[in-house]
Formats: structure tokens, sequence, C-alpha cells
């Protein structure tokens, strides 16, 4: 690793093995950007890491208050990491409402670097703090940096062409060269990003970059530190790697979806928190033949996602919480119609708006169960930011080798965290090339809409087919002839066939494998983002001499095979859930006979890992 | 697209039996829509009908097309994504006053502004048929039905006024019982490129029979009646004697030789607003035919041109490209 532009430093240089930082401050201060871009160098020099974004869900809200504070945390570190860590060891807190707000997560004996700038009366009323925290005793324990970044910004730009305005807003450069410093990062990815996000504005790319030097300048030139730190490259899995947050993973995996399948993708969707990125990416895609649709609302995004299907696309939406409610009852023509079709639900705090900008799984029931009618419909759950790749060609692949709709079920947390990603072997991707009816000429057998496959699929005949004219809907269909049908003896035999297709699906899924000893007193469950959380709580256990086993789950409908062995081999397992035990309910509907805790979190954030731990030794100790 | 063997109305019609109540008069419109489907030459296999829920969301089941019937109110969302997903499909949507106008209304103005090159034809009966006799959003005020016994407190909905509201770029009305000015009218609305939304004035014989007798029949249609011809002079009566000047907003009962000629491909859609709302005056006839026949891009269009620039500028992608993007790192 190299640092550049390095005023002669003689501070000792100290390694740490893992660093949480977390950027707080308004929301237009910039602080996303910071961390993000924190993130991307740690990347480039190798670290493992995984983000935390938390913002408002309102884009401003009154500068200076506590609704409006945006934080960034990261987790950057030399060894294999799997969360954005518990507790920052260093709080950023631009104004005093970031400090009011954060201030309670800091790690005892954290640094906090405040900046004094925005620390006046005025400041302090925003944020409704009564004594200046900064001169009161409020803040023992932990390690203070005062830097009044407002008036360093101003120098370092004076002379600049800019306004008062503008200048100011260069504070979260000059911040991040300070950090920079702290940790002994190059400025030169940063350097090149500004470049080119202000091709068409220099003076503002050069106004940055020299906050930004400023800032990394200041760490020696002010002594405000006593040393500075390096953590060095992580030894991962050798290959090539990029950074990739979840829903970009998720936008990825739909486009190669669709390509494994030899189709096109069209993606019907409405914006929506924090779904509105998978759009924005795949629209950024056409020249992968990818066609989006902004539709009028939810139903309609969907709908036409049905309707691309139905002429031989592979049709996707994607959404939130409030959104999957109303798309219910379309997702039920598409379990009657039985055509592909992807669903994504990026899961937020609920009920109805609820949290947007903060993280839940409580929509899994929902998913599994929650239409008008015998519905089934295949769920499965991404675990973390790189792993929505996978999912998404794993949720393509049912949904065209089974002609269903698939539900995708991702959250918060996974949409806008980051990792770094191992990139797959192109060539080595599953295949599954979707089929379509040849043309029938004259006196051919009849095309038999509801006729059944292999697999229980049906025959997928899409329009411009000779000799294949037919008609779907959602009246309840005759078995083969796809007629509309109101006898008794085929609506059961079809509410049958729809679930035996549906449950079949387990033949191509494996069983998932145990973490740790296969088998003993605990099992820790988790599916969807408790997946880091759950591995880092475990690694924690093993190291305080306690080995616990952990099982992830993907697919969580159907349920895999041999889960009621694995269970057996297990006094208890513990379900970690950010829910009230959702799938512990679903569980111990399906395996009555094991011993199923729930561990319910509805926060709006992830878990902690020390909650799990301290869970798994109350458990353990009873 | 087109078929070189010459279709005929029969060969559109499928094996299903149709089940509308008898009188009904959706058997007259699915006739003019077959000998239409004929007269386009368009093969069967390129044609697709979709429609949401309703009585006349059936309509799909009786053309040997390929057809969707889909929920209710959601066939313009569907056709959306059909359309989109191959241009080149031939596509048509059957719905109704409640279907489009009430559940569906949002897909409906949604798909007019936009412009899709589809054919929209809303069968307006002013009443819930399938579901037994309530009052609808094209129901007068003061309508009594089983929803409403002291009369319906709504004011309706002129869906010729919404589409043109939406910006349409093809609107027309027509009405069951004139097999010629329905065919006629489908026909234009078809061979129109960009989104076509035809009114018909549907008599349901069972909830609301005798409907539109006021204007529709056949003692009273050649007075009660204006058929809007574009480039025609707007003149109507048993005797063609009777015409409609305009000036500016207004619109004047004149004799024939002074009546103003319809241009439906006005840039503004003011003049076809006018004649909209002309028989709430006292005296004028209802307008049927073409309101407004304008020319604009098509959405499906646009679409497949911005991929094929895409492509055209970069290259088409593969799975490689759009993985090994970015800043990409080597550990080894």
């Amino acid at each position: 690793m190299t640092t550049t532009t390095e005023p002669g430093s003689d501070l000792p240089l100290q390694k740490q093995e893992r660093v949480v930082i977390r950027f707080a401050g308004d929301s237009g201060d910039g602080m996303q950007i910071t961390g993000n871009q924190f993130t991307s160098t740690s990347a480039a020099v190798g670290n493992d890491l995984a983000t935390l974004p938390d913002f408002p869900a309102e884009i401003r809200a009154p500068a200076g208050t506590r609704p409006g504070v945006s934080g960034f945390q990261l987790c950057f570190s030399s060894i294999d990491i799997h969360t954005p860590g518990d507790n920052p060891d260093v709080l950023v807190a631009m104004n005093p409402a970031a400090l009011a707000v954060n201030i309670g997560d800091l790690k005892t004996g954290g640094v906090v670097i405040a900046n004094t700038g925005n620390f006046t009366e005025k400041d302090l009323k925003k944020a409704r703090v009564e004594v200046n925290p900064l001169e009161d005793d409020s803040l023992e324990g932990y390690r203070v940096i005062k830097v009044d970044i407002n008036k360093r910004v101003a120098e370092a730009l004076d002379g600049s062409s800019l306004s008062t305005k503008e200048v100011q807003r260069c504070k979260n450069f000059y911040t991040l060269g300070l950090m920079y410093w702290l940790y002994s990062r190059p400025l030169e990815p940063t350097e090149e990003w500004l470049r080119k996000k202000f091709a068409k504005r220099a003076e503002l790319a050069e106004a940055n970059i020299t906050a930004m030097r400023a800032g990394f300048a200041a760490g020696d030139i002010h002594e405000m530190f006593q040393g500075r730190f390096e953590v060095p490259a992580a030894e991962l899995t050798a290959g090539t790697y990029r950074k990739i947050m979840g829903n970009q993973a998720l936008a990825l995996g739909l486009i190669s979806g669709a390509e494994l399948a030899g189709l096109k993708a069209f993606l019907g969707s409405y914006p929506i928190t924090p779904a509105s990125s998978i759009l924005e990416t795949m629209a950024s895609f056409k020249r992968h033949g990818v066609v989006t649709f902004q539709a009028e609302d939810e139903i309609a995004a969907i709908c036409a996602a049905i309707g691309a299907s139905f002429t031989g696309s592979l049709g996707m939406t994607t959404t939130s919480g409030p959104g999957i409610a109303l798309k219910s009852e379309a997702m039920g023509l598409g379990v009657c119609v039985e055509l592909p079709l992807v669903i994504v639900n990026v899961q937020r705090g609920g009920p109805s708006t609820g949290l947007p900008t903060k993280t839940e799984q409580a929509d899994l029931l929902q998913a599994v169960f929650g239409r008008n009618g015998e519905a089934p419909i295949p769920v499965l759950a991404v675990a973390s930011p790189s792993d929505g790749f996978d999912c998404a060609i794993e949720a393509c692949r049912i949904a065209v080798e089974y002609m269903t709709p698939v539900i995708l079920l991702s959250d918060g947390y996974i949409a806008n965290g980051a990792e770094p990603w191992r990139l797959p072997d192109v060539d080595a991707l599953p295949s599954f090339e979707a089929r379509f009816e040849a043309p029938r000429g004259e006196g051919a057998a009849k095309y038999m809409p509801y006729s059944r496959g292999q697999r229980d699929e049906r025959p997928w005949a899409v329009p411009g087919t000779e000799g294949a004219e037919h008609r779907v809907g959602g009246l309840e269909k005759e078995h083969l002839s796809g007629e509309i049908s109101y006898d008794a003896e085929n609506h059961e035999f079809m509410v049958l066939k729809r679930q035996e297709k549906v449950m079949g699906i387990r033949a191509s899924i494996p069983t998932p494998t145990v973490r740790g000893p296969q088998g003993g007193d605990l099992l820790i469950l988790g599916w969807g983002s408790t997946y880091g959380t759950i591995i880092d709580a475990a690694d924690r256990c093993a190291r305080a001499g306690t080995q616990v086993s952990t099982l992830h789950m993907r697919h969580l409908w159907p349920l895999p095979d041999g889960l009621d062995e694995l269970f057996g081999r297990f006094k208890a397992i513990l379900i970690p859930e950010i829910n009230l035990g959702q799938l512990a309910r679903i569980l111990r509907g399906e395996y009555p006979h094991h011993n199923f805790i729930s561990f319910p979190k509805v926060q709006g954030r992830p878990f902690l890992s020390t909650e799990i731990v301290e869970k798994v030794s109350d458990i353990l100790e009873r | 697209m087109a078929d070189t063997t010459t279709l005929t109305k029969k060969d559109f019609k499928s094996d299903q039996e149709v089940r509308w109540c008898p009188g009904c008069g959706d058997y007259a419109i699915l006739n003019a829509v077959q000998s239409v489907c004929a007269r386009l030459g368009i093969a069967r296999k390129d044609t697709v009908f979709v429609s949401g829920i309703g009585c006349s969301s059936r309509f799909p089941y009786y053309m040997s097309t390929y057809g969707f019937h889909t929920i209710h109110g959601r066939a313009p969302a569907i056709a959306t994504g059909i359309k989109t997903a191959n241009p080149d499909l031939s596509v048509w949507i059957a719905t109704g006053d409640g279907d489009g106008l009430s559940i569906g209304g949002n897909h409906l103005a949604h798909i007019l502004r936009r412009n899709l090159d589809v054919t929209i034809l809303l069968f307006n009966n002013q009443v819930y048929g399938l579901t037994k006799g309530q009052y609808s959003p094209t129901s007068p005020t003061g309508q009594r039905t089983k929803t409403s016994p002291m009369g319906s407190i709504d004011r309706p909905f002129n869906p010729i006024g919404f589409a043109l509201g939406c910006n349409a770029t093809f609107v027309a009305r027509t009405y069951d019982t004139n097999i010629k000015h329905m065919e006629r009218t489908f026909e234009a609305a078809a061979r129109h490129k960009g989104a076509s939304f035809v009114e018909i004035y549907q008599n349901c014989v069972i909830f609301n029979d005798g409907c539109f007798d006021d204007v529709v029949d056949k003692g009273v249609r050649d007075d009660r009646l204006l058929d809007l011809v574009p480039g025609e002079p707007m003149v109507y009566g048993a005797g063609r004697d009777k015409g409609i000047k305009v000036e500016g907003f207004e619109t004047i009962v004149s004799g024939a030789e002074d009546a103003s000629v319809w241009d439906a491909a006005a840039a503004s859609s003011a003049p076809a607003f006018t004649m909209s709302m002309m028989d709430e005056n006292p005296g004028h006839p209802n307008p049927i035919g073409v309101f407004r026949a304008v020319s604009a891009p098509t959405y499906e269009e646009v679409s497949a041109s911005q991929v094929a620039e895409a492509i055209e500028a970069d290259g088409a992608g593969t799975i490689r490209d759009l993985v090994y993007a970015g800043e990409t790192w080597e550990v080894a």
C-alpha cells in the first residue's frame, strides 16, 4: 500500500486489524459520498469491508436538526468480516445533532472528531442540545478531537473563485482527507473520482481536491492525533474483485438471469425507497437489451411485467413493502396464468409507509402466504450485497424452469450496503434456456396451454407463433385445454397441481450446509441479511471457547429437503429475525418436533453481533 | 405482419360459446371487430386481445387470436407490457365503463398519454352488468340502481373528454346498433398509429335497457346524432339539412349550408373538447365519429429505438461486460 502526498510524517504507524468508522452529519453535508469514497479507497487497497448507510426518509429535513442527521458506517479490515460492525471506533460528527444521535453507539474509549465550526449557540439550539457537549464532561471516556472544519476549509480555499456557500460544501472532503491521513489511505482514487464527477466544472473538482489535501496535511501539521493507523490488506480468496452494493448486484443478476435464459429482460417498476436504484441501474444497461418501464403505479408495474412475459420476455418487477401489498392481486394472476415472473421485494420497516429508509424482514409471511386463494409462490432471500447477483439468477432459473412467479426478498440493509465481490467465472454460471412452443402447421395436434412438462410446468407459446393461438386469464382453467372451467373436481385438481409444481422445486435446490459442528446444543439459523451478523456472532463465540453451529437459508419456500434430519441433530435452534418470528412460525408449522427459539428484534436496524452472542450464552447457560 | 392469404370474419371466431345475455349489444360489437380484423389482414397469430373484468372483458375468449383476460382495470397495464416487449403485435383492449374508467381509470389515462399503438374499445352501458346492476362512473346523476335507490349522486365521466384530457391521439365514438359505423370507426382506430380510444354506446338489456335510446333509436337518431367525419362539413338530420357551425368555443345549430368543416387533426384538442360537450347545449345533437386523429411518436417505438441506439453506440452487452466493470482489483 502506498500513501502519497505525505508531508514527512514522523508519527508512529500502528497496525489495526479492523476499524469501524461512522460519518455523521446533516443530510446536506455529503456524508454518504464521504462514506462511499472511504469505502472505495479501502476496497482498492485490498481491505475486506462492509457498510451501513443510515439516512433520513426526508430528502432535506431542516438543517442541523436531529431528524436531518445522515450517517454512514463502514468496517474495513485485514481479516474476513461479515458486518459493518456493532459499535464504531471513530465517530465523525459534523454538528451537535449528529453527535447527539450517534454518541450512544460509540465504543467506550472511541474517538470523536467534532467540527467545532458547527457547535455555535444556534447549532446547539437546532439540535435541542442545552449545553455544548464539547465543553462539559459529557464526553468523558472518549477521545475528542476538535477541529473547526468550516474555518479550515475557508482557509484552504482562500482566494478561490467559488462562493462562500460552495466553499463550505467542500467540508466533507476536508474531513475525508483527515480520515485518509489517520488511516494511511491514498488520495488518488478519490481525486480521480472527483475529476470525473465534475468533468464539466473543473473548479469544483479542484476545490474539493484542495480541501481533501488540506485535511490530509492537517493530520500532521496540527498534531491532533498521537499516531496514525494502518489496516493492511485482507487475505481474501484469490480472484478479481469489485465493490458492490446490494441493489446493484440484484440489477446485474436480473439482467444476467434473463440472458442465461435466452430471454429479453423486461423490468416494470415504480420508484420506491429502498428499491428504486434497481430500476435506475437497469435503465442504464440498455445495451444489454434490457427494457425498463417506469409505470404509473405498483400495479401497472407488475402487470406490464406479466404482459411482457406473455410475449416471451422475462418479466420482472422491483419494489418494497407497501408496493408488494399493491401487487398481490397481480401475483395471483401470475400464479393462474403460470408465466415466469421475478418479483423483488427490498423489505423496509412496516406496516404501511412504516420506516422507508430502515431495514426489516417482516414481509416473509406475506411473501409465502399473502394472496387470496391457494396461490403458492416460491420465495428466496438475499444474504448479503454480493449474494444478490447469485440469488437473482436463481430466481430467474426457478421462474423460467417452472413457469411461475418467484419472490426474491432483500432488505434495506443489503440494498444500500456494500462489500467486496469476488467476481464469478462467467462461463460457469448456470444455464437454463427457456423453450417456446414451435409453430404448428395445419393438421398438427392442438396446442394445450395447460398440459404439463417434466417439472409440471406448462408449455410456453408466445404471440406470433402460428397454430398456438390461445387465451389465458385469471379465471380457473381446465386442465390441459386451458378453457374456463367452473368444474368442482377440476378446480381441486388445479389447486393441487399448482401446489405440487411449486413444492416440486425442492428437487432442484440443495439442503443448506451447517457451518461449524454438525450437531450439538445449538444451531443459529438465519435467512436474509442476518447472515453476516450470525457468522460474526458464531466466530466471537468460538473465540470465547464456545462452538456454535450456524445455518443460512436462501430458499424459504418451498423449504429444502433434509431439514428435519438436520434439525434433529441439535438440541435447540435459535432464529434471530428482524420481525416477530416469522420464519420460526413457518418452521414450527412444518417441523413441529424441534425446539425453535425465536429471537425477534424490530427496530429498523440490523442485529448487533453482541446481541446474538449474549442470547447464545443465555441459552447455553440455562 | 400482413398475411397474404385472405382472411375472413369467420377466421376470427373462436370455438367458444358466446355467453352474453341474448340481445346484448356486445354481440354486434364482436361481429364488427371480427369483420374489421379480417379486413386489416393481420394474422391471428400476430393479434392479441387483452381485457380486464366485466361483461365486455369476456371478449378475448370469443376471438381466435391470442388473448389475455386479466384482472379488474389492469388491461391497459398488461397491454403496455405486451406491446412494449413485442411492438410487432397488433394489440386490442376490450374494456367497459367500470373496468376502464373506475377501477382502471389510472391505467387508461397513462396508456393514452404514453401513446402505445393499441386500439381500446370502451363498451359504455352506464351500469355495472356482471355484478348485477350497480351505478357506474358514466351513469347519469340521479340514475336509480341497486346501490343508488334514491338516485346516483355522482357526476358522470364523459369518456371522450377523459381521453382528450389524456392527450390521446385518436378519439372516437360509435354505437352498437350501427354495424357500418362501428366497422368504419374500428378500422380507422386500428389503422391509427398510436393509442386509439373508441367509446361505444352499448345497450345492456338486463340492467340498463334503452339507456341510449334517446339518441340511437332508429326513429330519432338521424336528428339526434352528428357524425364527425374528418374533412367533411358537420351536417346531420333526416334530410341532411341541419348543420353545426363553430364560432370560437361555441357551437351553433345552423342550416347545412353554414356547417363548419370538421378538423380532427388540429394540433389543439380544444375543438374536440368543444364537440365532446356539445350535447349539453339544448337543441344540439349528440356527437359520434372521430373527435381527434393526430400523429405522435409511439411509446414502444421510442423504447425500442433507445435500446437499439445504446447497442449501436457501445455494442451489445454480455454478462462478462456487466460483471467485470467499474473499478476491479486482483487478489493473488
